[in-house]
């Protein structure tokens, strides 16, 4: 399966992407919107983990962008603020599956992303 | 409860929160001191001043009333004994006149005259004939006078003089009481003679008796020197001394006082002209005065309900409306306080909903790394076996999940200032607030125990708002608990509608007069030891505005029960979000 990590923690993504892909995942990351534009429009994903909170676009206008691109793909949200109303109001607006609150447990996250892929 | 804890209001024993931080605006002991005054005297002072005005005014008049009565009583009295003696005086000029001197020497005719006399006016006991040279020489009456020789006799010479003599009362040689009465004749030579006669004092005593005294009083005559000429109720008989002093003479009537043995009186006077005697009228100033006395009784009394009835109301009504704005200031400071403290929780808030923000990142990074670490002696053989490598990162991974559950509690707690309506579990919540006060309950040795029902159902409420109930009863039973305590919490349904949370402690319980007033704002009985008086003020509010209600109950020295009741289903149908997962 492939799945696009968007954070722009860089430390964070190259990092999760490189555990994903111990685990069997056929990971790739980028630290912003764009950029994570651009690798969609070069090649197409199962599943996107997107963190809430980023300069510039944030994760839920990215996911609406991605989502146009793709329209088949899952989504994931990442995010430091767990509570957030805004959040929260955001991610049933836009339709997120699921959404995780950092730091993540790598088999939680694992489980989420084939539970959203199931579906 | 005393008399006097029920008689005191509300407001009376505030100075100490008065001069704390949040200052109410009013000294109220002040102002209801200051309505108490300024009422009380602008009701009293008039009504004191025209009592003041009146009874003087009365006691005037009465006493002025007293003087007049007095004075016409004794010209009246005086008028009649003038009368009694000038008629007689005149009776014996008639005889004087209408009889020659050689007529009147003839015992016989005497005799007659005497008889006419005592027929005509009464009183007349006998009559005598005096010549120049003091020698009764006729006499009529019952007593053996003929022969005696007045000549060197005072009143004989004074006569001479005047023309005319009334002797004062005296015994004489019939040791009877009676007076003489003597006009002098001058005859064509330069010679005179005098008609001389004695009356009986029972005629002018008769006079005086048959006078009314008001006050208890007494009227009588006494000579200038004090001897008593007619008898009195009071000070004796005829020719007894009196006991007062006799007043300086005065042609007209007058009034004055006298004190006998402390008693005070009121004396009338006159001098009867042309006589020795003084006309007294005494009577006893208290009995006068006794009607204004139950007058002034009935106006004193009368004043007195009055003055106490405007004091109750002065002081009914003024502590009843400085109650009331005790009671308005004291909700507005409450008010006050429940923003500032609401504010200072939303700062609060918002704070540590960043601080968390911004450590999870780096918290993120960590965890990854250290699983990537993991991961990577995991693939590797050489490291796999090592169980103490493997060891150390899952410590890294133990502690990075131990500052992820800190950071959501800051997180959550932030959320607390947002009301909203969902589902919650209240043991889990029970379960999370004790989870935050955990290190305190292990360094203090507390027990604590939770004991649910299992068929509690999830309520709708406001989780935030139960957090901060819960950990404010959690806290109030650890300050009151000493090192080993036990701190239960029962969860039970109560009717169909309702769930109870009980949270019993072990502490120093609270005494009874203090437990009626926990819930108010400011009361605290942890005084020095940084308690604000409001944490049980605001679980109170809190309580409220979930729909629920609280009770306690405590026994001192045993411990403390607080029982929360709420709702199974929230009264307003408000927004009711969850956080549980949403499929797109």
């Amino acid at each position: 399966m492939k799945v696009l990590l968007v954070d722009d923690e860089k430390e964070l993504v190259t990092t999760l992407a490189e555990r994903l892909s111990i685990r069997g995942w056929e990971a790739q990351w980028a630290t912003s919107a764009e950029e994570a534009l651009d690798r969609l429009h070069a090649e197409s994903f199962d599943i996107a983990v997107l963190d809430v909170k980023m300069p510039r676009v944030d994760g839920l206008l990215l996911k609406k962008k991605m989502q146009a691109i793709c329209p088949a793909m899952k989504f994931i949200f990442v995010t430091g603020h767990g509570s957030s109303r805004d959040f929260q109001t955001g991610a049933s607006e836009v339709g997120a599956d699921y959404y995780l609150v950092k730091p993540l447990n790598i088999d939680k996250l694992i489980a989420k992303m084939n539970e959203a892929l199931q579906r | 409860m005393s008399y006097r804890s029920i008689l005191k209001p509300a407001f009376w024993d505030h100075e100490d929160v008065a001069a704390g931080p949040h200052k109410h605006l009013f000294n109220f002991r002040r102002i209801w001191r200051s309505a108490v005054i300024l009422t009380a005297m602008v009701a009293l002072a008039p009504l004191l001043f025209m009592a003041a005005i009146d009874y003087n005014v009365s006691q005037k008049a009465i006493e002025a009333d007293i003087h007049y009565q007095t004075a016409r009583l004794v010209s009246n009295t005086r008028r009649s004994i003038s009368f009694f003696f000038s008629e007689r005086k005149s009776a014996l000029d008639f005889i004087d006149k209408d009889n020659t001197y050689a007529a009147l020497s003839d015992p016989l005719r005497l005799t007659a005259l005497l008889d006419n006399l005592k027929k005509g006016f009464g009183g007349f006991t006998d009559l005598g004939v005096i010549d120049a040279r003091g020698l009764q020489h006729t006499y009529v009456g019952p007593y053996d006078l003929a022969g005696i020789n007045y000549n060197d006799q005072d009143w004989f010479q004074d006569l001479k003089e005047s023309g005319v003599h009334i002797s004062e009362v005296f015994l004489g040689f019939r040791q009877q009481p009676h007076l003489v009465v003597a006009v002098k004749h001058n005859l064509p030579d330069d010679g005179f003679y005098v008609l001389r006669a004695s009356i009986d004092t029972q005629k002018f005593n008769d006079l005086l008796r048959e006078v009314e005294v008001s006050g208890e009083g007494d009227i009588f005559l006494v000579t200038r020197e004090g001897v008593l000429q007619t008898p009195s109720r009071f000070f004796g008989n005829a020719l007894d001394r009196l006991p007062l002093e006799v007043p300086a003479f005065s042609e007209k009537t007058q009034v004055t006082g006298a004190h006998l043995q402390a008693e005070p009186l009121v004396v009338g006077y006159a001098y009867v002209q042309e006589t020795p005697f003084v006309l007294m009228a005494v009577k006893k100033k208290s009995a006068l005065m006794k009607p204004w006395n139950d007058t002034r009784r009935q106006l004193i009394a009368f004043l007195a309900v009055s003055i106490s009835g405007i004091v109750l109301v002065v002081l009914g009504v003024s502590t009843f409306l400085v109650n009331q704005i005790f009671e308005a200031d004291h909700k507005r400071v409450a008010a006050l306080h429940k923003v500032e403290y609401a504010n200072k929780m939303a700062s609060l808030g918002r704070l540590s909903a960043g601080v968390a923000h911004e450590i999870n990142n780096p918290l993120a990074i960590i965890n990854e790394k250290a699983g990537l670490i993991k991961d990577l002696f995991q693939l590797q053989r050489t490291y796999a076996a090592d169980s103490r490598l493997v060891g150390l990162v899952d410590a890294i991974l133990y502690s990075v999940e131990r500052c992820a559950k800190i950071t959501k509690r800051l997180l959550g707690f932030a959320r607390h200032l947002e009301s909203k309506t969902q589902s919650v579990d209240i043991v889990e919540v029970i379960h999370e607030v004790l989870g935050f006060l955990g290190k305190e309950a292990e360094y203090r040795s507390f027990t604590l125990a939770v004991d649910a029902e299992s068929t509690i159902p999830t309520i709708e409420s406001d989780r935030g708002r139960l957090q901060e109930i819960f950990l404010n009863l959690f806290n109030n039973a650890f300050a009151a608990m000493e090192d080993g305590g036990r701190l239960a919490i029962t969860v039970r349904r109560a009717g169909a509608d309702f769930i109870a949370a009980t949270v019993s402690d072990t502490g120093c319980g609270i005494s009874e007069s203090d437990l009626k007033r926990i819930f108010e704002p400011f009361f605290s009985t942890k005084t020095g030891k940084g308690g604000t008086g409001l944490g049980l003020s605001i679980t109170y509010g809190l309580i409220q505005e979930l729909g629920g209600s609280v009770s306690v109950r405590s026994e001192v020295g045993k411990g403390t029960e607080f029982t929360v009741r709420l709702p199974v289903k929230a009264k307003s149908s408000g927004e009711n979000k969850s956080e549980s997962p949403v499929s797109g």
